[in-house]
């Protein structure tokens, strides 16, 4: 081998073999609570505070050259993905493949017992006897990756259930306003838009509870869901002017185009008008506020371009967060004394 | 023919307002006699010290799954499980495989019923064609045929003017009409109660207005009519007031409720538990709340089961795909001594009389009394036994209870039909 491609090979082991002692050392023998990702309910504060301080060191990891690490060789990870997604699928994929596991995927489609008749909990089942390490489940019904959790051994991410849970996109929106805002405790923040067919606003609003974060809602009461005041702790506005006002995060939902069939809005147009993030708005929220959205963005529907675009979004960012996230998260959930 | 005595058991018979110690007398399938000390020779002889003896429980809705599902039930283990249960009598929703619309499946039932069944078995036809909510059944043929009464179950009539057709046309063959009570376009997608529960688990829910908007659709359309409207499974307080006002107007309205509805909550489906999906689903506290005043002060009428067998998967899916539905027949009466007798809700009597005569009276069936020469349909309960719910012991092919491990206080130990024993100390003939 040419000496000097010799010394890079073996810069990059020094740095893996560096990267992985500080990694163990970061988190000192601590334990996610369970072998499943399901819910935010199941994390305290120390255990989302354990995966910010591991997010932030796949950080540097994230833009080495040679992203492929030894962490997790000889697992294998599924994604089961009855959804389309390209976020979060990709970055599980993306970050299984440089730990070294090896991936791959499954869609389905609907009922479970569609096509071959198959039930999910036996497709699981199946899966199970295969000896796969992890799996990752989006489902459009809530519940189900508690359900198949409770009958197989393998640990299981929530990807996303229904209108229920994203627990990995409110760790990432979390872990980005902490990097972002040096807390989370504190922090004044409005959710706008469709809350109540939102599994990221279900996580988002759970994980700022935990930390004492009270979210302000802003959306029209036909997309609320019934008595959120009382099953978290929140405020509801329909006003969004009223809602934005000196606030350190304005984290904004995407609206389904298709929810005026259904009644729960006029026209996109009008909603827009009403819940669109303007440069005029973004102006009522704290000067140095930042502007979050989970994507995939409609553009001048959610946000305005030049509010997407301008210095105040950190959209890139929690893409990029996400990444590192769900790196950190197969580690801790496989790696270090867990294998 | 066969005689049996009942002995020194406390009689309670509503319809007739005994309530006391005393000895029935059956003699061919009829009661003979009901008197303190009777003197007569019999074949069989109970000794029912420190019993209930009462008529016969009526369960006036039952889903029989035959024809069609008998991978889910049948009317033998319907009956059989009604037996156990302490019901001698069972009404079977017409949303078999085929419907219950035309007379061939009504002879089918009863023919079926005739066979296998170790109960009273009566067919409910309904109201629709298929029960799509369009053309009106062929109710004439389906009375003359043998059904008890109409209801398009679970499928309700959407359309207003259908369901105005259907009440007028029945006034004709006097034919009990038995509404479910459900606005689909408000019940939507919903897979359970709309509620803080749902927003928590993040399931689509069914409003309370969905069942509300219909009990007072059909008050107004059954005044207008001027024929009688029955409320199955009420379990809303709106639906319970609405039937309250409509009664104290003097109109002829009456209702039935289920165990699930004054025992449990939305809380159940936490974890989400299919066992405890149901339709219509089950409600908050407030409303289990109302379905127990209204329980009490008369305003619901009957007791009902519900009794929905279903497969082990068909329970064991993604929650909204999961069936919705409960089995009741073995555990309704003990849910309604433990919730309801022995917590002072209702007198025995009261309770009793939910069970047997006042769905017999909605049902127009002569049965339901122990009075002289009625059928010998009797059921003798043990108020202080105590039992845990185990479903793998039920007699119905169903396991899907929420109930399962609940102890329960009171249960039947005899069930006699037509003066024969079909069930003895929890042992089905």
């Amino acid at each position: 081998m040419h000496p000097k491609r010799q010394q890079l090979w073996e810069e990059i082991g020094a740095w893996q073999e560096d990267f992985e002692a500080r990694l163990a050392k970061s988190i000192a023998g601590r334990r996610l609570p369970s072998k499943d990702i399901i819910s935010i309910d199941d994390f305290s504060t120390n255990d989302l505070e354990m995966i910010f301080e591991s997010t932030k060191m796949f950080k540097e990891f994230v833009v080495k050259p040679d992203k492929k690490i030894n962490l997790l060789k000889g697992m294998s990870q599924i994604n089961f993905f009855f959804e389309d997604s390209t976020r979060t699928r990709v970055s599980f994929e993306l970050a299984g493949k440089h730990l070294s596991i090896d991936t791959i995927n499954i869609s389905g489609k609907g009922s479970s017992m569609d096509k071959k008749g198959e039930t999910l909990n036996d497709t699981v089942r199946t899966l199970d006897s295969m000896h796969a390490d992890v799996i990752i489940l989006r489902h459009s019904k809530a519940g189900t990756p508690k359900m198949i959790a409770s009958q197989i051994d393998m640990p299981v991410i929530n990807g996303g259930d229904g209108w229920h849970e994203h627990p990995t996109q409110a760790m990432l929106d979390l872990y980005t306003m902490w990097e972002k805002k040096g807390r989370v405790k504190g922090l004044n923040v409005v959710i706008v838009g469709d809350v109540k067919h939102s599994r990221v606003a279900g996580s988002l609003i759970r994980a700022l509870n935990k930390f004492g974060v009270e979210p302000r809602i802003a959306g029209p009461p036909t997309l609320i869901p019934f008595g959120l005041e009382k099953v978290f702790k929140c405020r509801v506005f329909y006003n969004l002017d009223e809602a934005i006002k000196g606030v350190d995060v304005v984290y904004a939902l995407r609206i389904q185009l298709e929810r005026a069939a259904g009644a729960e809005i006029p026209t996109v147009r009008e909603y827009s008008k009403c819940y669109c993030i303007t440069p005029a708005r973004l102006a009522m929220a704290k000067p140095d506020a930042i502007v979050m959205h989970p994507g995939p963005i409609n553009r001048e529907v959610d946000l305005r371009t030049e509010v997407m675009e301008g210095k105040q979004s950190v959209v890139e960012e929690q893409v990029e967060n996400g990444f590192a996230l769900r790196l950190a998260l197969l580690y801790l959930l496989l790696g270090g004394d867990r294998r | 023919m066969t005689s049996l005595i009942i002995r020194n058991g406390r009689v309670i018979d509503p319809a007739n307002k005994i309530d006391a110690e005393m000895d029935v007398f059956v003699k061919d399938g009829k009661i003979a006699g009901l008197e303190k000390g009777i003197r007569e020779k019999a074949d069989k002889i109970i000794d029912a010290k420190g019993l209930i003896v009462c008529p016969g429980l009526i369960d006036m809705h039952v889903h029989l799954r035959e024809p069609g599902r008998e991978d889910k039930e049948t009317i033998a283990t319907a009956s059989r499980a009604a037996a156990k249960g302490g019901f001698t009598t069972i009404a079977g929703m017409p949303n078999t495989t085929p419907d219950a619309d035309n007379q061939t499946v009504i002879e089918f039932v009863l023919s079926r019923a005739g066979r296998d069944a170790v109960v009273n078995v009566l067919p409910i036809g309904a109201i629709t064609r298929k029960r799509e909510g369009h053309q009106l059944a062929e109710i004439g043929e389906l009375k003359k045929t043998g059904a008890v009464a109409v209801s398009d179950d679970g499928a309700d009539i959407q359309d207003a003017n259908v369901m105005r057709r259907a009440l007028e046309y029945c006034t004709m063959w006097d034919m009990p009409v038995l509404s479910h009570s459900e606005d689909k376009n408000l019940s939507a997608d919903g897979t359970m109660h709309e509620g803080l529960v749902s927003t928590e688990l993040g399931l689509p829910g069914k409003p309370a207005a969905a069942e509300e908007v219909m009990v007072a659709r059909e008050i107004i359309l059954s005044n207008a009519a001027n024929c009688p409207i029955h409320f199955c499974h009420v379990s809303t307080q709106g639906s319970v007031e609405l039937i309250r006002l409509a009664k104290k107007r003097g109109q002829k309205v009456s209702a039935e409720t289920c165990p699930h509805y004054f025992t449990l909550t939305d809380e159940a489906v936490r974890g989400y538990n299919a066992n405890a999906k149901v339709n219509p689903p089950l409600r908050s506290k407030e409303h289990l709340e109302a379905v127990i005043a209204g329980l009490r002060d008369g305003t619901i009428d009957a007791i009902a089961s519900d009794h929905a067998p279903h497969l082990l998967v068909e329970k064991f899916l993604e929650f909204d795909f999961c069936e919705n539905g409960i089995v009741g027949l073995e555990t309704s009466l003990g849910l309604v001594l433990t919730k309801l007798v022995h917590s002072k809700v209702l007198a025995l009597s009261d309770a009793v009389a939910k069970m047997t005569c006042n769905p017999a009276k909605i049902l127009h069936l002569d049965k339901g009394t122990l009075g002289k020469g009625k059928d010998a349909d009797i059921t003798i309960i043990d108020l202080n036994a105590e039992e845990i719910v185990d479903p793998g012991k039920f007699e119905s092919k169903g396991r899907n209870t929420p109930f399962g491990g609940m102890k329960l206080k009171g249960k039947a130990v005899y069930t006699i039909v037509a003066g024969k024993v079909v069930m003895e100390k929890g042992k089905v003939a």
